[in-house]
């Protein structure tokens, strides 16, 4: 499937928002993901699917003032 | 000695420091965690960014400056709109699961003042959308009003530009903006050294907000030790009742009996 992941283009066999958070290589504990603007609870990552051209953000907290 | 009971309360937590710092800009995580407890700090801003998805294994946060310890701040440093803070602090809530956030808004990065109109608009949206929003906010006295009614968790006017380290410019509208507020009120940005946290313990701030003061320090672990003593002593002095001034002097020794 063809998606954008933090703003850069990416094939991935991933076909739940679960399943894209581990073949990223992240712990799912410590981000916080959005598809196609929406927020994608953890509670429902595993139910989540992914679509083609689906827009993802992988976020997580970094040092700041 | 501090009063063990000398606590402040923001949106129904708690707390004992009335030091809270920034965790951006130090040499690394184990560096910003040691300054974290140095400070004596309960609570530690973030900001929240892209994962690094070329390098997953890359050091985290977390890993170091740990929520288990530190009630994290989740900042909306870097946006510009309601929307984009909002969006932001959505996803905050959702990465560490509570809602006590600090919102910034800016305008211009030459001087990183925020854009108090927007402020108060994304404001509006997140207390709507069940936020405790401490708000980074100019020190202009109005306008902190016009958070309070609108529903801020707190107020936190910058006392000079971020990362400016110059101090308190405007003691007067920081004064004024503690004595109408009902609301903490914290100094958030601006501070370069202990005295200057001293001084807005000293105007009646519930507590400080820094960053760059302990980060940007030469030894940032003895800055942060020294700023916990800063607002230890700028709250005592507070709570004791400085002296009131005076124009001439005052002998300390007595007249009588002089040889």
């Amino acid at each position: 499937m063809r998606i954008q992941v933090n703003g850069e283009p990416r094939v991935v066999a991933a076909a739940t928002v679960l399943a894209l958070v581990e073949e990223l290589g992240l712990d799912v504990r410590k981000v916080a993901v959005e598809r196609n603007l929406e927020i994608v609870p953890r509670s429902l990552h595993a139910g989540t699917p992914i679509a083609d051209g689906d827009r993802i953000e992988v976020v997580q907290f970094v040092g700041g003032g | 000695m501090t009063d063990a009971q000398d606590t402040w309360t923001v949106a129904g937590r708690t707390f004992s420091s009335r030091l809270i710092v920034g965790t951006g800009k130090y040499a690394d995580y184990a560096q910003n965690a040691a300054a974290a407890e140095a400070a004596g700090a309960e609570i530690v801003t973030v900001a929240l960014r892209r994962v690094n998805l070329s390098d997953p294994t890359q050091p985290m946060l977390v890993d170091h400056v740990k929520p288990e310890r530190f009630t994290f701040l989740p900042n909306t440093a870097g946006c510009f709109t309601g929307e984009d803070a909002v969006r932001t602090l959505r996803l905050a809530r959702e990465a560490g699961g509570w809602g006590l956030v600090k919102l910034e808004v800016l305008s211009d990065t030459a001087h990183l003042y925020p854009d108090m109109v927007e402020t108060l608009r994304a404001l509006d949206l997140l207390v709507k959308d069940g936020f405790d929003v401490m708000v980074y906010c100019t020190d202009d006295v109005v306008m902190a009003k016009r958070l309070e009614e609108a529903g801020a968790a707190a107020i936190m006017p910058a006392a000079a530009p971020i990362g400016s380290g110059l101090g308190i410019q405007n003691r007067v509208n920081i004064r004024l903006i503690v004595e109408q507020a009902k609301v903490p009120v914290l100094v958030d940005a601006g501070v370069g050294t202990a005295s200057d946290a001293t001084i807005a313990m000293e105007l009646g701030c519930d507590a400080v907000l820094m960053n760059t003061a302990i980060a940007g320090a030469k030894d940032p672990i003895r800055m942060a030790h020294a700023m916990k003593h800063a607002v230890i002593a700028g709250r005592e002095a507070y709570l004791a009742g400085r002296m009131p001034k005076r124009m001439y002097a005052s002998a300390s020794s007595p007249m009588a009996g002089l040889i």
